[in-house]
């Protein structure tokens, strides 16, 4: 258990409700997560439309052709943003979510960097498969 | 973990049913919660029964009149009886609430209740609880150690750099104006209690009350501490744990917004971010 955790239990640890409050002080953080959930929510909006109107062209073509709408580059553009700003979404969104109901020090640091891990794997793996596909490997 | 159920000895238990007055036309039933912390005893539900004609309107005039003639043993904090001194909030009907300026009529309309209370135990019985999740003293009696010392780490005085002048601290009428919506907050503690993020965070989270009244200092004309007051509130924790869900709001027995005040102090970190 964390030190601080174990300072604020009130049943082994005498403080006054003063210092509890104060805790380990400020981190100095949280406006840059908090702006950034604003700027990619806009953004989310728009380019989501985008990926929508995309894949429905996709609608009844066979791959080859769903690759070719993929590889122009207005098209991969569109969608390399898309994923950008929704994964980065996603990692804050989770993020703020595991802060609100994981308390445990040790759980809490695991969770977050599985979080991070994930939201890392699904922007790469999403961009690598655009990329190939628009620099011209269509199989 | 954030904690969903209650632990075993704070599980409630059936209480004692008190006889109704004798010779009483017009009966209003009260469940209310009682927990005495020198019998080791689970929390349990009293139900009684006040003479509306004999009693005030109000929900503390039945929780004095209960007091009074039928249990004296039934604690709960009041004092001014006109909703300044903040003492008597409590959850009446699942909503926080002053006693004194709730009506015992209006806690029953169905423009007060919350969606949450539309339960099956339809018994035209008004429950009376402490504030959520506070520790309990005693009956209606939170705990508000921590609540105060959050308020007390928000600074809640006029701090300067600049000599006092003789006279006063001069303000436009427009200054003046900013402070309206926020100096009218009496700590009752209704807001913070009723806010989601408190409950799973209250340690750290700062909470609407105090919040509220951080912006009132951030907000004063006069005040020349404004960076500082900021840079103690930029923290995930402290600040960013409000999610706008806006209980706060809702509840407040005076009708100010918390959450407006907290958006205020969010666009305040980012002003001086850009």
């Amino acid at each position: 258990m964390a030190q601080e955790q174990i300072r604020q239990d009130t049943r082994v640890s005498i403080r006054t409700p003063r210092a509890r409050v104060s805790g380990l002080g400020v981190a100095h953080h949280g406006v840059s997560h908090w702006w950034l959930q604003r700027i990619t929510a806009v953004t989310n909006l728009v380019l989501m439309l985008a990926f929508v109107v995309i894949i429905a062209n996709m609608a009844g073509r066979n791959y080859a052709e769903a690759a070719h709408i993929v590889a122009n580059p207005f098209v991969s553009i569109i969608l390399i943003l898309a994923l950008l700003s929704v994964t980065l979404h996603m990692r804050i969104g989770m993020q703020v979510i595991i802060e609100d109901y994981v308390h445990a020090q040790a759980t809490k640091i695991v969770a977050v960097f599985a979080n991070n891990v994930y939201a890392v794997l699904v922007a790469v793996a999403c961009l690598y498969a655009v990329l190939r596909i628009s620099f011209g490997q269509l199989a | 973990m954030a904690q969903f159920n209650l632990p075993k000895n704070s599980q409630i238990t059936q209480g004692k049913s008190w006889p109704a007055p004798p010779g009483a036309k017009s009966l209003q039933t009260f469940k209310i919660y009682r927990w005495n912390p020198d019998d080791g005893a689970n929390p349990r539900i009293d139900t009684y029964q006040v003479d509306r004609e004999d009693c005030g309107p109000m929900v503390l005039d039945a929780l004095l009149w209960i007091k009074n003639r039928v249990d004296s043993t039934l604690v709960f904090r009041r004092s001014c009886r006109e909703g300044i001194c903040g003492s008597c909030a409590m959850n009446i009907e699942g909503q926080n609430a002053l006693a004194c300026t709730m009506g015992i009529d209006e806690c029953k309309s169905p423009d007060n209740a919350l969606p949450v209370m539309t339960r099956k135990d339809k018994d035209g019985a008004i429950r009376i609880y402490p504030l959520p999740h506070m520790p309990v003293l005693k009956d209606l009696v939170p705990d508000l150690t921590n609540f105060y010392a959050q308020h007390a780490a928000i600074e809640p005085w006029l701090q300067t750099e600049t000599p006092a002048p003789e006279k006063e601290w001069r303000q436009t009428p427009e200054d003046r104006s900013r402070l309206d919506g926020l100096y009218e907050c009496i700590l009752c503690a209704c807001c913070s209690t009723s806010c989601p993020s408190y409950w799973w965070n209250g340690d750290k989270f700062l909470g609407p009350a105090a919040l509220l009244q951080a912006y009132r200092w951030l907000i004063d004309s006069r005040d020349e501490n404004t960076g500082d007051r900021l840079d103690n509130l930029h923290d995930p924790f402290r600040l960013y744990r409000c999610h706008t869900i806006m209980n706060c709001a809702n509840t407040c027995p005076k009708s100010l917004n918390p959450a407006k005040a907290i958006a205020e102090i969010k666009k305040m970190m980012v002003e001086r971010a850009l």
